[in-house]
């Protein structure tokens, strides 16, 4: 079959690769029916997680049809139409027991990689890298799911392919976010990053209570949908001072949570950014970590700052002393997304959660390369380029 | 002047000092204080989410049962219920090998530390979970990628455990 590919740094492909196997009691074979290109991909393609083989299969973001089911399985019959959660959780150990779903101890059939890394390991993640499993990703007709009874959760129906799709992670990452950074009823809410997950991460801290929700970034197309779709305020931090304007916008004391849905990539106007840029290609720091420096220091006293967007290893000139002195409370995750699709799910059905306006480029798989680059290069107003392997 | 001359020198003298441990630590376990990321008891452990009485050292899961009179097993109440802490060690106690040898997996508790982890997804899950074969195009022979296949093949058994 063919799939979209890792062939090396800045370099996708598309090509011949053997379809997926049943290998355990639990797993499901997914026909696949769209699958989206996601900020975190270009990290992979950029070489700043070098754990990609030339070859690899892309893609962690998708919905399908189930095609053939493990003898373990018991939520699912071949035809249900499913979308699933990008991290692979068991269900059964102490972690997915607290809802922890990204951190489960048997997702990841290489824990060391990731042990060396952070001491311990992770959960594993399709088409993200050998450090998070080696899994074979969604870029292609077919997917093998493991622990489907788990990260497959049945669409409602009504609720389309292309609003489900997104179901699968930049909801539950942005619901993640929100969720676990403890937005409060009548918060101010900041997030850095008018991606699909920052626009997630605004529409759950509105329906959680926050009073005001404002999105930051440069791109007047990004910044649109959010006014239109989400309905939260937006910045430019091209035009404007950022932490500046959020402490007019309260009264001086700054968010009560910020949310950086950016990561390790994150562009900055300012000397800053050419300083940590030349850091990262140096190897000496593997991510620039911009927005989380500008979320600390905008972030009020006793507020709460969440790292959504994806980091690798380590960071320079992080503020430590204002974490410190302002009392924040500093938080991060993978997606724990098992425990946000249903209300997701539910919330889409009653079109309370739209996200079609993010699939801006729908294409085949055929189109890969191009689809990475208009999303890289941000061309043609590409929001996320989404591949339908059927076209 | 001297004496900032003798500060400055004792301050090169000391960071010299500091410089020579860590690279001696690094190549020679001998040489690295107790507690260099390994334990002197040379116990390996998982929590398993079960609790102590389910986890039966007379019936281990067969990736621990084959070592036989090799290990030892202990079971342990975890605190804060979360589960019953499996512990083994190899009898004979061999060296514990390097930080690199660990993370690459061919330390000599390489084997057992894999061992432990299967056993705990079977306690667990009922199976271990399998990721190969995985669909995936050309393979392109770079020496970055034979190192990531090399490592990839170690990495089950490896880990700071």
């Amino acid at each position: 079959m063919k799939a979209i590919t890792w062939r090396g740094v800045n370099e996708v492909g598309v090509e011949d690769v053997a379809e997926p196997k049943i290998l355990n009691d639990h797993d499901i074979i997914l026909q696949v029916g769209l699958s989206v290109t996601c900020g975190s991909d270009l990290h992979l393609l950029g070489g700043y997680i070098p754990a990609m083989r030339a070859g690899d299969v892309l893609g962690h973001e998708f919905m399908g049809t189930v095609a053939e089911v493990g003898r373990g399985v018991t939520k699912h019959r071949v035809g249900d139409r499913v979308v699933v959660v990008s991290f692979i959780g068991c269900g059964q150990c102490w972690y997915c027991q607290q809802g922890l779903w990204s951190l489960c101890d048997n997702g990841n059939p290489n824990p060391g990689m990731t042990e060396a890394l952070w001491g311990q390991s992770i959960g594993g993640c399709f088409g993200y890298s050998h450090a998070l499993g080696g899994y074979a990703g969604s870029h292609a007709p077919y997917i093998r799911v493991p622990h489907a009874d788990n990260g497959a959760f049945t669409i409602p129906d009504g609720v389309s392919d292309e609003r489900a799709l997104f179901a699968s992670d930049a909801a539950p990452t942005g619901w993640t976010g929100a969720d676990q950074a403890g937005v409060q009823a009548g918060d101010v809410v900041a997030v850095w990053g008018a991606g699909g997950v920052g626009q997630m991460a605004a529409r759950k801290a509105m329906l959680m209570g926050a009073e005001r929700v404002v999105v930051i970034d440069r791109f007047d197309n990004r910044l649109a949908q959010v006014r239109t779709h989400i309905g939260a305020e937006t910045l430019d931090y091209e035009e404007v001072d950022v932490p500046a304007e959020l402490r007019e916008m309260t009264g001086g004391r700054g968010p009560d949570v910020c949310i950086e849905a950016v990561g390790m990539e994150a562009h900055h106007p300012g000397p800053q950014y050419l300083y940590d840029q030349v850091k990262q290609q140096m190897r000496l720091q593997t991510d620039r970590p911009t927005a989380v420096r500008e979320a600390i220091y905008a972030c009020r006293k006793g507020g709460t700052v969440f790292t959504l967007g994806v980091f690798a290893g380590v960071v320079d000139k992080f503020p430590l002393g204002a974490v410190m002195n302002k009392a924040l409370t500093l938080r991060g995750a993978q997606q724990h997304g098992h425990r946000y699709v249903p209300e997701i799910l539910d919330l889409m059905s009653r079109d309370e959660v739209r996200t079609e306006h993010l699939a801006t480029h729908v294409m085949s798989l055929d189109d890969g390369p191009k689809g990475y680059r208009m999303f890289k290069e941000k061309e043609d107003g590409c929001v996320r380029a989404v591949f339908r392997p059927g076209a | 002047m001297t004496s900032s001359l003798g500060s400055a020198a004792s301050l090169a003298a000391r960071a010299g000092g500091i410089v020579v441990r860590q690279v001696r630590s690094a190549i020679d376990p001998s040489a690295r204080p107790a507690g260099g990321g390994r334990t002197a008891s040379g116990w390996l452990a998982v929590t398993v989410n079960r609790e102590p009485a389910d986890v039966d050292t007379a019936q281990l899961p067969a990736p621990l049962a084959e070592f036989g009179d090799r290990i030892e097993v202990q079971v342990r109440p975890a605190p804060g219920g979360k589960g019953a802490e499996l512990a083994a060690r190899l009898r004979d106690r061999p060296s514990k090998g390097t930080v690199l040898s660990r993370l690459n997996g061919s330390d000599p508790q390489a084997d057992l530390r894999s061992a432990l982890r299967r056993a705990k997804q079977l306690i667990e899950v009922g199976e271990v979970l399998a990721v190969d074969p995985a669909p995936h195009g050309k393979r392109t022979a770079t020496p970055g990628g034979a190192l990531l296949e090399a490592w990839t093949k170690k990495a089950p058994k490896a880990g700071v455990r």
